[in-house]
């Protein structure tokens, strides 16, 4: 007998727990296409940034109003009468995946400024997302805001748009909270539907010839899996919000552990990035397989199976294990 | 019939639109915005009158223009063009074949000065005066309204006629004057337009299926007589264009007539006048009869053929003395064409009695008022007239002036406003929308006008606006201002913002600081003025509205707010209504955030705006300082200083050189001060790397190495450093100077600045700095900079980055746009042949910043030698330049056969000087010191031919003749002519500063445009490719071609500009020069330029024939092959990425194949440089057959 591996996210059914995450591979109509045949259970599409679309939008009105000489009174530019500005690239976008997609679609969300989140998840939903992800992107750099006053401003920010718009929201955060498993459930007590654990932020990087600092996104790595892994098998059970595993998610194995775990639904982006859309429904595949193999009849039945609060051990998942650990390693290669 | 505001060049187009079937265009000021808007509404799909979409070709001059309108016209279409100035110049040979084949079209001209001792985009009818014996019937519109209402008389009477029509208006103050109008509806075109007549234009086409043959050569037994067989059809015009008149008012309620008679019914002093300028005329009638003088006027519109019947129809019988006014002068002639056609239709229709005199007026958009008008009658009472006069200006030399006299026009309700406003804070666009409103959304009038100064950077703009209940028709500027908008408090230093004020005028100051403080900082005279006049002034922060709104330093919205708070023009309430609605319908198209800014603009505006109390008494001293002065000629006191206080106006005719003739050097004492921010050295972190310098458009950071023990206590007065690198520069100090009156701030030093703190990067050797903290400091240090002695070119590496840049710029403080991407070149050529180079340049922005009044960039060194700079026209540049070749060729040919016969006198001296190529600089540098003891040797001698000798000894130093232009030029209008040049084979140095685009006249095409760029005439985004000049030179073998860009290797530029020169031959230098067209940080322009070649699209080489005489292929390529995709360069530049907005899946396409461009040029180049052009001859089977 074969795993049913479908699943509820955000209220929403889903024929199974792989979830294409917000990124460049959700971006284009073809790899919309490939990825539902995959098999995928919903889709996330590219964040909407307000910052860059209103700074681009701001950009070209700058250029079209240059004009200061009796040489060229209407300016320098010839402005097509019709221009796609704002966010209609992602409400396109948008529309297309929810007229051509029978799974899911949920739409990301970046704002910049508090009428702009709002704003734009309005749009969002109106142009048919069945559900919105906040794809909140702070670092906590100033020295003068305490964590409580970080805390508070996500906790206000998720109540401000849950007041704008009724359908699922998740809120996909970093993991760099003092109280994580606190802050989630304070989300989750905010309207948060769905956590979405963990963003990766832009990272700094140097270039040595240059000497400048080049902020950008690598790819990520199955290393990163171990911070999730931790997360969904304590927050398991422990909050009201269903639980996205994102960061690190590439093969078969890492999608069964993060299950295992507790995760309602496990996102990837590197991986399909790095393999193409169809690499999804390879994963897909060897889950099925892997349950199947293991004689689990549904998802439900395995979901949290290794959370912390299953697990015979539950202090594993929280212990240090520095020394035991450095020890293996050294061990093994010294 | 709907009221709409516009301004004559759309109500012009919008009708030759409708009525033609193809535009053949060429871009001209001010007549560019026609062709412009046609091409848009062709984009768009408009259809015209017959429901088809016309099509616009752009050309690549307005000769081919016309050429393909007469095609187009034989071919059977309707078809019509739009032009001015030169480019009707242009047209000429064709509109006598048009006028000679009467092929029924419209050529509707923005009328403007024909270059002659200057060139001048401005308005008057020197160019149409030009086009009056070709054939072509002409018709003068005299306001928007009728430029919009006769553009249409003159497309049904020339199809009526078939006589082709010459429809203008004055430029600028017609063309650009934005003005209530009803516009005439579908159908009043339909019904003017007769259906019948199209299709006899069509069927005499030119078809294979009905052959006929046009174009003959005919001789003398039957030219003259088909000469005149036509003579039917011109007689034939007046009454026929007087017929659609009549049909127009029948169906519009407007009635025109050829001539318009106003005033007195029994007038003794009649003016004639044909243009804008019958609105002067006109007032000045309506106040003389208010005082019960007898007087009329006659607005002249049929001009050709010239209405003989109508005009003596007109004149009324009692009228004894006319005056006829002409807006163009035809030195020689007995009268300007007007008085003269007028005396002539006079004497022949018996009015021979009427004493009849002819003036001159509003030359080159001169102010032409109604006090002009008033002298001009009061003219005509004196018992003698002048026969002869001008008016509006002030002539001491031949004396033909008349004084204005004072004639306080009644303005009635009209209601004046006045807007000071920096050229790049978008007041005159929220101006417009304000014209709109007022006369779109009250049930009055509105009427808008806009005054540019010569700068392209930190230009100032002068809005005038009138609006009220009735019709405005006063073409001239606005006197006594109801309101007074200063937009930028720095203005009010520059100009008498309330020279234009009315007494108790409403002030509105654009301040960052409270009015209290506001009021302290203002000039003395500035607070007598408001003291004096009473005015009521109001402050606000404009700037910081518009940041918490998000629309940076873009005050316009919030300016505009309070301005209809403040003018109570309408209830506040719906004042922010409308311009709500007219910012949301403007801008809508640009997206929801642009709107909601400029929306959220508007609500804070009125918050921060205050009534400033004014004191009783002035509380600053007075006057202004007045800019130090460095060594002015007489000239420059006399004319040059005045002409930037502003008092050009005032100038008589004697202060002005007769001939064009100006002195250089005159920039430096302009002092603009128009930089935010200065870039700051820290010598400490200095790498000498002289970057900088070499890259500052404006000439105003500057290098210079010296010696510590030579220059003595200066040396403790500037920031220096031991040279550390350069065995030539061992002991010298180095020294990074800004000219802080003079930089703009644009701040491309600092961004290829590579001098860093290595424990603190973001110290950097130049880093920006506000400009008020630092100024005092830098005056000082600027002014020592200058006393440092300037090195010896013999003392420096000059062809290398470092060492060039350590000569003095003769090319500096240049008005061109901040961060300019052409000026460093040209800079670059001053430093390394300044002394010796004559420059031909094309018309174009390296023409205006280079030679518009009132100063020039080009300069001279400390012993008064400089670049000698001439524009001649935008076409013929190559063949100027090849001139100036030709005639230094002969003078040095002349000097070198004088020295010959003094060979035996002057012995090792003659021969060194004689015999020396001077193909390097130090060979230069020795030529000169042997010409100046040639000089002295020849003094000694008493000789007359000796004499002569030394009076042109110079002319032995080889002259370096530089043909500067832009790619509008060298790739379209020039290029015929460069082509030739090029394969003539003579020493002349082409450097061609390629924006890829028509930058002086607003970004139109050029064959230099990119595929895939978005530019006007390829809204689009361009199809075709950039045409490959470079390759097509080096096809004649002869000429070194290099292609460079600054920003991807300063070395290689600084080579090939030395190489080109050194060449014997024709060289061609294409240079890559951003621009504010492109849609990019100008900061950031070299990074621009970098990215350019790194994706291929602009490689960099060197083509030298005399690798090939070498027996080398004579290509190099100086830039690797491309590592960055062509999209990634294109996305960071708003000329491509517009496309991308507009239509993605189209600009992908055309990014895909100017891809495929890049890959194919690039191998083919690949493939050149291994190519050897140069057949080898087997030199043993020459000497065999020998």
């Amino acid at each position: 007998m074969t795993v049913d591996l479908t699943t509820s996210y955000l209220g929403m059914e889903l024929s199974s727990p792989i979830v294409p995450s917000a990124s460049p591979a959700t971006g284009h109509p073809d790899s919309l296409l490939q990825l539902a045949e995959s098999g995928v259970g919903a889709v996330v599409l590219p964040s909407l940034f307000e910052e860059e679309i209103e700074g681009a939008d701001i950009a070209v009105h700058d250029h079209l109003e240059a004009s200061a000489h009796p040489e060229a009174t209407r300016g320098y530019a010839a402005e097509p009468p019709a221009q796609r500005t704002g966010p209609r690239h992602t409400l396109d976008l948008l529309r297309y995946a929810k007229d051509s997609l029978d799974i899911p679609v949920i739409a990301s969300l970046n704002g910049s400024t508090a009428g702009g989140w709002v704003r734009y998840a309005e749009k969002l939903v109106d142009a048919g997302a069945d559900a919105l992800e906040l794809n909140i992107y702070r670092i906590a750099a100033d020295v003068d805001s305490s964590s409580q006053e970080v805390e508070d401003s996500y906790v206000r920010l998720v109540e401000h748009v849950r007041s704008a718009v009724s359908v699922p929201l998740a809120v996909k955060v970093g993991p760099y909270f003092t109280a994580m498993a606190h802050m989630a459930h304070r989300l989750s007590d905010a309207g948060v539907d769905g956590l979405v654990l963990f963003n990766r932020f832009y990272q700094p990087d140097i270039d040595l010839e240059r000497l400048e600092v080049t902020p950008d996104l690598v790819l990520s790595t199955r290393a990163e899996l171990r911070l999730v892994l931790r997360w969904m098998a304590i927050l398991r059970g422990r909050v009201e919000a269903d639980l996205a595993a994102t960061s690190g998610v590439h093969a078969v194995e890492d999608v069964v552990k993060l299950l295992l775990a507790g995760a309602d639904v496990v996102m990837m982006a590197s991986s399909l990035l790095a393999n193409g859309p169809g690499h999804a429904g390879f994963v897909l595949n060897g889950v099925r397989e892997w349950f199947t193999s293991q004689g689990y009849e549904s998802l439900d039945h395995a979901r949290g199976a290794m959370s912390q609060a299953s697990v015979p051990d539950p202090s594993a998942y929280e212990r240090a294990n520095y020394v035991q650990t450095i020890h293996a390693y050294s061990s093994r290669y010294h | 019939m709907s009221t709409t505001v516009t301004d004559g060049n759309a109500a012009a187009a919008e009708i030759a639109y409708a009525c033609s079937e193809v535009a053949a265009i060429y871009p001209i000021t001010p007549a560019s915005p026609m062709g412009e808007l046609a091409d848009a509404w062709s984009q768009q799909g408009r259809p015209n009158q017959w429901g088809s979409v016309p099509e616009v070709v752009e050309l690549q001059s307005e000769g081919g223009a016309a050429g393909t309108l007469h095609g187009a016209l034989l071919g059977g279409a309707m078809a019509s063009t739009f032009t001015a100035s030169q480019g009707l110049l242009l047209m000429l040979p064709n509109l006598y074949k048009l006028a000679g084949e009467l092929l029924p079209c419209v050529v509707h001209v923005a009328a403007r000065s024909v270059a002659t001792h200057a060139l001048s985009i401005f308005g008057d009818h020197s160019d149409v005066m030009a086009a009056r014996s070709t054939g072509m019937a002409m018709l003068a519109s005299s306001s928007v309204q009728e430029a919009h209402d006769l553009a249409l008389v003159a497309h049904a009477a020339t199809l009526r006629t078939r006589v082709p029509f010459l429809h203008f208006f004055d430029g600028f103050r017609t063309s650009h004057e934005e003005s209530s109008i009803d516009r005439i509806p579908h159908e009043i075109i339909a019904e003017l337009i007769d259906d019948e007549l199209v299709a006899e234009h069509r069927s005499r086409a030119l078809d294979p299926a009905a052959p006929t043959l046009r174009g003959t050569a005919q001789n003398p037994d039957v030219f003259f007589q088909a000469r005149e067989a036509a003579n039917p059809f011109h007689g034939a015009v007046p009454r026929a264009v007087a017929a659609e008149l009549e049909r127009f008012a029948a169906l519009t309620g407007r009635r025109y007539g050829l001539v318009d008679y106003h005033g007195a019914p029994d007038a003794e002093r009649v003016v004639v006048v044909m243009g804008s300028g019958s609105w002067a005329v006109r007032w000045a009638v309506e106040r003389l009869l208010e005082r019960g003088e007898r007087v009329g006027m006659i607005t002249a519109r049929l001009y050709r053929p010239f209405p003989t019947e109508a005009l003596v129809a007109a004149l009324p019988d009692s009228a004894s003395a006319v005056a006829v006014l002409d807006r163009t002068k035809e030195p020689g002639a007995v009268g300007e064409p007007l008085f003269t056609d007028v005396v002539t239709a006079l004497h022949r229709g018996g009015r021979g009695d009427v004493r009849v005199i002819g003036g001159r007026y509003g030359l080159s958009s001169k102010e032409f008022d109604p006090s002009m008008a008033a002298a001009v009658f009061g003219e005509l009472d004196r018992p003698v007239p002048r026969p002869t006069f001008t008016v509006g200006i002030v002539d001491d030399v031949s004396h033909l002036s008349l004084d204005p006299v004072d004639l306080v026009p009644s303005t009635g309700d009209t209601v004046g406003a006045v807007f000071y406003g920096l050229g790049s804070d978008g007041t005159v666009g929220a101006n417009k929308r304000s014209t709109a409103i007022l006369g779109e959304r009250t049930h009055g009038h509105a009427q808008g006008y806009f005054v540019y100064d010569s700068k392209k950077s930190g230009s100032m703009t002068v809005s005038h606006l009138r609006f009220g209940p009735d019709r405005i028709d006063m073409p001239w500027l606005v006197d006594e201002a109801r309101f007074v908008g200063v937009h930028d408090l720095g203005l009010m230093d520059r100009v008498d913002v309330f020279e234009r004020a009315a007494p108790g005028a409403t002030v509105l100051l654009n301040s960052p600081f409270p009015p209290d403080e506001t009021w302290a900082r203002l000039s003395g005279a500035n607070q007598r003025r408001i003291i004096e006049l009473a005015l009521e002034v109001h402050v606000v922060d404009a700037r910081a509205v518009a940041e918490r709104a998000g629309l940076g330093r873009r005050v316009n919205t919030v300016l505009q707010t309070c301005f209809f708070a403040l003018a109570e023009v309408l209830p506040e309430a719906e004042a922010i209504e409308a311009i709500k609605d007219e910012l949301s319908a403007a801008f809508a198209v640009r997206g929801e955030s642009v709107v909601r800014r400029n929306l959220e603009a508007v609500d804070a505006a009125l918050d921060g705006l205050v009534r400033m109390e004014i004191p009783a008494t002035v509380t600053a001293p007075e006057p202004a300082a007045v800019a130090s002065d460095d060594s002015p000629t007489d000239f420059v006191a006399r004319v040059t200083r005045r002409l930037l206080a502003g008092e050009g106006e005032r100038l008589p005719v004697s202060a002005l050189p007769v001939d064009g003739s100006f002195p250089t050097g005159t920039a430096k004492i302009e002092r603009r001060g128009i930089a935010r921010e200065l870039p700051i050295w820290d010598p400490e972190i200095c790498i000498e790397c002289n970057k900088c310098a070499l890259v500052c458009p404006h000439a105003a950071i500057r290098a210079k190495a010296f010696d510590p023990i030579v220059v003595g206590a200066v040396r403790d007065e500037v920031p220096s450093r031991a040279a550390t690198k350069g065995r030539e520069l061992a002991g010298l100090r180095l020294t990074i100077q800004v000219a802080p009156d003079d930089c703009t701030g644009c701040g491309v030093c600092v961004d290829v600045c590579p001098g860093r703190d290595r424990g603190d990067l973001k110290r950097r050797a130049l880093e920006l700095r506000p400009r008020q903290d630092h100024l005092a400091v830098e005056r000082a240090r600027w002014d020592r900079f200058g006393e440092l002695p300037e090195v010896q070119r013999s003392a420096v590496r000059i062809a290398t980055v470092k060492g060039s840049q350590l000569l003095t710029p003769l090319f500096e403080f240049s008005g061109a746009c901040s961060g300019c991407g052409e000026t460093p070149y040209l800079k670059l050529v001053s430093q390394l042949f300044g002394d010796r180079v004559v420059i031909a340049n094309a018309t174009g922005c390296s023409s205006i910043y280079g030679g518009n009044l009132p100063t020039t960039p080009w300069t001279v060194d400390a012993s008064g030698r400089g670049p000698a700079w001439a524009n001649s026209l935008f076409e013929d540049n190559a063949e100027f330049g090849l001139g100036l070749r030709l005639a230094a060729d002969q003078r040095e040919a002349r000097a070198r056969r004088l020295l010959e016969g003094f060979r035996s006198t002057l012995g090792d001296l003659a021969d060194r000087v004689l015999d020396r190529e001077q193909r390097t600089d130090a060979e230069v540098v020795a030529q000169r010191a042997d010409i100046d003891q040639l000089v002295a040797a020849l003094a000694e001698l008493g000789d007359p031919r000796a004499a002569e000798l030394a009076e042109t000894a110079d002319v032995l130093v080889r002259r370096s003749i530089w043909i500067v232009g832009g790619d509008g030029w060298a790739y379209d209008i020039g290029f015929g002519g460069l082509d030739h040049v090029l394969a003539s084979g003579r020493d002349v140095n082409v450097l061609v500063l390629d924006t890829e685009v028509y930058s002086n006249t607003g970004g139109q095409a050029s064959k230099a445009t990119p595929r895939a760029a978005v530019a006007k005439f390829a809204a689009g985004g361009k199809t075709t490719g950039k045409k490959d000049l470079g390759m097509i030179a080096q096809d004649y073998g002869n000429v070194f071609v290099a292609q460079i860009a600054m920003g991807a290797n300063m070395t290689q530029t600084v080579k090939a500009l030395v190489e080109a020169e050194a060449h014997p031959g024709p060289s061609l230098v294409l240079a890559y020069s951003p621009c504010i067209a492109h849609g990019i940080d100008m900061a950031r322009q070299m990074d621009h330029q970098h990215a350019a070649t790194s994706s291929g699209h602009w490689p960099l080489y060197r083509y030298d024939p005399a690798r090939e005489d070498a027996g080398e292929p004579g290509l190099r390529l100086d830039s690797r092959a491309p590592t960055v995709p062509f999209a990634d360069f294109a996305r960071r530049e708003g000329r491509f990425a517009l496309l991308e907005r507009a239509n993605p899946e189209h600009a992908a396409e055309l990014l895909d194949r100017a891809q495929r461009d890049i890959d194919d040029r690039w191998q083919l180049y690949e493939q050149m440089v291994h190519l050897h052009r140069t057949a080898v001859y087997d030199d043993h089977d020459d000497e065999e057959g020998s």
